[in-house]
């Protein structure tokens, strides 16, 4: 019984202790007049970006909070469809399901595009055959058909060395993967399977980083990081030869390994002013911010235009 | 003669397969813990226990996700420790051996080899949703109580076991009722091995990732919790969230992180490992 009167005693000092923290908080701002809650949940890939802009955010409306979960874009679809989250954070437009479920629930919204992620096609540095590959190329090194019969480099472009292809992605719960596959193969989710996938990207830079005959793929920010131990490929779209930059991915030519990342708010949720202004100050930061955390801004005016129509969504539902 | 060298020789053979095996696990876990702390160390300081999470590894730190971890031990504790242990007692004190009694064992034995992710699920039906208590502490620690509920129920019902008859015996001898006998008796002398128990599932609910992720909780909380209901992030989300992320500092983090979750199961099982010796002592 003392122990457990011990143990109560314990949390209520932590309690008090995270009461006092929140004091001091809000007794330092004197900026920013809103207070309340905002929910997100949703896709992994998106988290960084409003991450970093709950957290620039803070700076401006310290009373309010934002909380930001990584159920994956379904399982925030799953809980934005039954009115649990105000914003949904999402790698892919919404389905025609996760529509349904909305509807059903009488769920309006509003989607917005905040930045694009670029894909990465890479080989290792030692590699000094490869310049670009066409769409076509990636098909047949990827799709279902390719397992266990495009084996060799040279089967790819006779000209390429008679040596074995040894392929790395991400494995097929990701995001990458499925936008990858839609991209190249055609077909969401359908690829070979003979490949060494791995759920943790760092796990296939070191792959392709210590193989000279390794060819794979990921999100454009790993090979940012690791541009020393890495050979970026650019993909020729039959009229020139793309690499993924800044520049190309945010104009669009970088086709079709650039994939927008979306946010949807709830039609409900724009009563509350702290959502507007969140929203609002999520489309007026995510340029500089999305560079940032690795993934590369919209053109300017798309931020301003996505605003108007992000304040006429909120007019029309006052 | 030649048989005898055979069998030593095969004994031999098996002792050094023996340290071999012994080895691996032992060796893994210090290149692998030497490793992180290789990676993690520098970037343990006070800031880094008391900051929020940010976009910039070097300003970020494991506040929220720290307090969080603590709150869902402590509440978890709360809850599991009662409720397994009293189950352990009725199960091996009370219960007669019947058909039902039976059953009852097989399912909970069979509950503990539940993947944690099922437990989630019910916990997000279950407490989160048909409770109402949304995707909070509370429902955090109840879905976890009862993950290592079959874990602390067996290992009082071996406690118990454990405890020798002869005393037993004696107080029953001098008139004592089954209450005071177990009250009195059993639990003080069994004491030493529910704790261990219980610890040691803890440590294993203080490492949980997946089912508190299907039941809501957060990867960025920009508050610790204030009561049960509040919200929450939890270590091993965060190191999992930064271990994902590009950039090589969010690495160093993760490892930091992981060096302050490996600190505080440490501690738990050091403290397990005290509480039994020093029970054993008392009544040997």
């Amino acid at each position: 019984m003392k122990k457990l009167i011990t143990i109560i005693a314990f949390s209520l000092i932590i309690s008090a202790c995270g009461n006092k923290k929140g004091e001091n908080e809000t007794a330092q701002s004197d900026g920013g007049n809103l207070e309340g809650t905002i929910k997100v949940d949703g896709s992994s890939t998106v988290f960084p970006i409003t991450e970093a802009v709950a957290e620039e955010f803070r700076k401006e409306q310290p009373r309010v909070k934002v909380t930001i979960g990584v159920s994956g874009t379904g399982g925030g679809f799953q809980k934005f469809s039954r009115g649990e989250t105000n914003i949904s954070n999402a790698s892919r437009p919404i389905k025609d399901l996760e529509k349904a479920a909305c509807a059903e629930n009488n769920i309006n919204y509003i989607q917005l595009e905040v930045a694009y992620d670029g894909l990465a096609v890479t080989v290792n540095p030692e590699n000094t055959w490869v310049d670009n590959f066409t769409v076509e190329e990636l098909k047949k090194i990827w799709e279902p058909a390719a397992q266990g019969t495009i084996m060799k480099w040279n089967q790819i472009r006779p000209e390429w060395p008679n040596e074995e292809i040894h392929l790395f992605g991400p494995g097929i719960a990701s995001g990458t993967y499925d936008y990858f596959t839609e991209a190249i193969v055609g077909k969401s989710g359908s690829s070979r399977g003979d490949y060494t996938a791995s759920e943790d990207d760092h796990v296939l830079v070191q792959g392709i980083a210590g193989d000279k005959y390794s060819l794979g793929f990921f999100g454009l920010a790993y090979f940012t990081e690791n541009a020393d131990k890495l050979k970026l490929i650019g993909v020729n779209n039959g009229k020139e030869v793309i690499k993924p930059t800044l520049e190309t991915v945010s104009n669009g030519t970088y086709s079709p390994l650039s994939r927008p990342l979306f946010i949807y708010v709830n039609s409900t949720s724009v009563k509350q002013p702290e959502v507007v202004d969140f929203v609002n100050y999520y489309l007026e930061n995510a340029g500089e911010l999305s560079k940032d955390v690795g993934y590369i801004p919209l053109p300017t005016d798309l931020y301003t235009k996505q605003k108007e129509d992000f304040q006429a969504f909120v007019e029309s539902n006052k | 003669m030649n048989n005898i060298r055979k069998n030593r020789w095969k004994d031999q053979i098996f002792k050094y397969w023996g340290i071999f095996c012994t080895l691996i696990g032992l060796v893994l876990l210090v290149v692998f813990m030497g490793n992180i702390v290789i990676d993690g160390i520098s970037r343990i300081s006070w800031d880094f226990l008391t900051k929020l999470p940010s976009r910039k590894p070097e300003n970020s730190g494991i506040f929220t996700a720290l307090m969080g971890s603590i709150w869902i031990l402590l509440l978890t504790t709360i809850i599991a420790f009662p409720i397994g242990v009293a189950a352990g007692i009725y199960l091996e004190e009370y219960s007669k051996k019947n058909r039902l009694s039976g059953i009852l064992e097989i399912n909970i034995s069979n509950l503990a080899g539940v993947p944690s992710i099922i437990y989630g699920l019910l916990g997000l039906e279950v407490f989160v949703r048909i409770m109402g208590l949304g995707p909070s502490v509370l429902a955090g620690s109840l879905t976890l109580s009862l993950l290592i509920l079959p874990i602390v129920i067996v290992a009082t019902r071996e406690s118990i076991k454990a405890v020798p008859s002869s005393i037993k015996d004696a107080s029953y001898a001098l008139g004592a009722s089954k209450w005071q006998t177990i009250w009195y008796q059993i639990l003080p002398a069994s004491g030493g091995g529910i704790l261990t128990g219980v610890i040691l599932a803890l440590s294993r609910a203080v490492g949980e990732t997946a089912p508190l992720i299907v039941v809501g909780a957060l990867a960025y909380v920009p508050f610790a919790p204030q009561g049960p209901l509040d919200e929450f992030s939890v270590l091993p989300i965060q190191i999992f969230n930064w271990i994902s992320r590009p950039q090589a500092g969010f690495i160093e983090n993760a490892a930091a992180a992981i060096i302050i979750l490996l600190a505080i199961t440490f501690v738990m099982n050091g403290i397990a490992v005290y509480f039994r010796n020093k029970w054993q002592k008392k009544w040997k």
